[in-house]
């Protein structure tokens, strides 16, 4: 029987020659990223223990994201804890304000990840570089303390799930609508503990972007990670970012899984998940009532990249946002926003009456720079809209692809993108 | 064990619920503890009692990965989570910490709020003592005792 490249490259990192899902084992980790949330706890129990060295500070790469600027005292304390550790290890990889960013997306933009790696952090979107047809996966604080020190983490091998997505999308449809579909289908524990593997025709004409968009949200669908097996569009990104050498890793053609799924996307329509939960999707067409939006969001480790913006721009270009909605513009790092302006996007969006602000996690998770009040509806292309999400626990929240996030800001209500396109 | 359980018989309790992220700039256990589970029970911190449980339906702790979510819990005197079963970084932050996470079908349907449980987590038998009924669980594998018995991950690492 064949393998996964989940099982592969698990197997690799374990100095094992097979594995099968549900073994426990115990890996080598190539990547520890931390971000300023989950980080400041795992230091504390460092010290608590008396581990006074990482195991290798070039494994580690550092980004403070989620209160980026500094939101107030206590965050501030957080990242300036963080800041002093950074010098005491002498980790170089570190990404303060001025290369700051959301820190999925700077980890696969600034050559981080490789593909085979294994890729850990204190975050549950790790799952995201999976698309570059790494391991990657979500963990908490004390895992995190665990590998600073050793290096290594324990794992339970995952069963695969194997989604085979074929098809070409219509205009105005993205893989943001594919994934809100997929977790609508299978529910949002229905890939629980799975590694959801995703690929056919569809999967190899997405870009290298929107491919991590799919596996960013993985997680939403309970997964412990989300991969594509490597092709020569990964293999160009990556040779763009670093001159790392790598190993290719693949599926075999017989490897098992445990499900096997087949999904023709061809008459996908914009997908928008209501309030609270992402497998809330919901047809366009099917929304028969007038949804009125009190802000509209772009931005986040799901769709804040250049191409979203790009998207949403071509779509606000000579268009002006509702005088009901605020549009706030994130993009997702440092040099997307410069990239951005040098495109005249951030002019696109400022002329049409959004904010554009410098990157941060901000008001996707309810930090800062954009909360809601109670009673309140946003669009966002961001991944999650569980009660309180981005403010009041009495606002709601509406996901949707960048193109719809657009589109609904210009008429103030959940509207169609395509007709703008 | 025994404690009082507070039962919430729904599915997708998620982490932003357990502990919101507007509390996040914060990483104590007494300090996460005042604002546990606030968004899905504001009485919650004043009911519950040291050594008390927290009884749920399926995919209890999806979303994100903050540990801040067990540290909420247990400051507020949790000593356990039992639910129909559990999203993953939760499960695992549960064993790191050397946290009970027990799993135990239709849980949320037979327990009710304010009934006395006594957990044996070894044998895998819960005792209602208010209904005088019995539940079995799975009982927790093998590593994850020893993580209840050394105290967590760090612990285990520094013994290993
Ligand atoms: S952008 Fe949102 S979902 Fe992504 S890492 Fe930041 S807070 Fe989490």
């Amino acid at each position: 029987m064949g393998k996964t490249i989940t099982e592969k490259i698990l197997a690799k990192h374990s100095g094992q020659e097979n594995l099968s899902p549900g073994d426990l084992i115990n890996a080598e980790i190539d990547v520890i990223m931390c971000h300023d949330v989950t980080t400041t706890p795992a230091l504390d129990m460092l010290k608590a223990k008396g581990v006074n060295k990482v195991c290798d500070p070039d494994k580690i790469v550092v980004i403070p994201d989620h209160f980026i600027p500094n939101k107030d005292i206590k965050s501030a304390e957080m990242v300036a804890k963080i800041r002093r550790w950074v010098k005491e290890q002498g980790i170089s990889k570190f990404y303060d304000l001025g290369k700051h960013g959301v820190c999925h997306a700077i980890l696969p933009e600034q050559g981080h990840v490789i593909p085979g790696q294994i890729i850990i952090c204190g975050d549950s979107h790790t799952s995201t570089h999976g698309a570059l047809g790494a391991f990657s996966t979500g963990i908490g604080s004390t895992d995190l303390a665990a590998a600073l020190a050793t290096g290594k983490l324990w794992f339970k091998v995952p069963h695969s799930m194997l989604f085979t997505i074929t098809g070409s999308l219509q205009k105005g449809v993205y893989s943001k609508d594919v994934i809100l579909d997929i977790i609508r289908m299978i529910g949002v524990d229905g890939a629980l503990y799975k590694a959801m593997e995703f690929n056919g025709d569809f999967i190899k004409q997405l870009s290298v972007e929107a491919r991590m968009t799919i596996c960013n949200m993985a997680i939403e669908a309970g997964g412990k990670s989300g991969i594509i097996n490597p092709d020569q569009k990964t293999i160009d990104y990556v040779k763009s970012k670093t001159d790392q050498d790598f190993e290719l890793i693949y599926s075999d053609h017989d490897a098992e899984y445990e499900k096997k799924y087949e999904i023709n996307v061809s008459d996908l329509e914009p997908i928008i998940a209501f309030p609270n939960l992402p497998s809330n999707g919901k047809k366009i067409s099917e929304i028969k009532e007038n949804i009125y939006l009190d802000q509209a969001y772009l931005g986040s480790c799901t769709n804040g990249r250049l191409e979203d913006l790009q998207i949403a721009a071509e779509i606000l270009k000579d268009n002006k946002v509702n005088p009901d909605t605020r549009m706030i513009v994130v993009p997702a790092t440092t040099e997307i926003w410069k990239q951005a302006n040098k495109e005249g996007l951030i002019d696109i969006f400022m002329d049409a009456g959004a904010t554009v602000s410098t990157p941060t996690c901000g008001a996707c998770l309810g930090g800062h720079m954009g909360i809601l009040a109670g009673g309140e509806k946003c669009i966002s292309s961001t991944n999650r809209n569980f009660v309180g999400r981005m403010g009041s626990p009495k606002s709601e929240v509406y996901l949707a692809s960048p193109a719809t996030v657009a589109s609904s800001a210009i008429e103030g209500k959940i509207a169609d993108p395509r007709k703008y396109l | 064990m025994i404690g009082n359980a507070h039962t919430y018989d729904k599915n997708h309790i998620n982490t932003d619920e357990i502990i919101p992220a507007r509390y996040l700039n914060m990483d104590q256990e007494k300090d996460l503890a005042k604002h546990a589970m606030e968004d899905i029970d504001e009485k919650f911190i004043h009911k519950v009692q040291e050594g008390d449980f927290v009884i749920a339906g399926k995919d209890f702790g999806c979303g994100s990965s903050r540990e801040h979510a067990v540290w909420a819990l247990r400051g507020a005197g949790i000593k356990a989570v039992i639910a129909v079963n559990f999203a993953r970084i939760f499960y695992r932050n549960c064993m790191n910490n050397g946290f009970p996470a027990i799993e135990c079908d239709d849980i949320s349907k037979k327990v009710q709020s304010g009934d006395k449980l006594e957990i044996d987590i070894k044998a895998g038998k819960i005792n209602n003592l208010t209904k005088n009924e019995q539940y079995n669980f799975k009982p927790l594998p093998e590593f994850a005792l020893k993580m209840i018995e050394v105290g967590g991950l760090m612990n285990y690492i520094t013994i290993e």
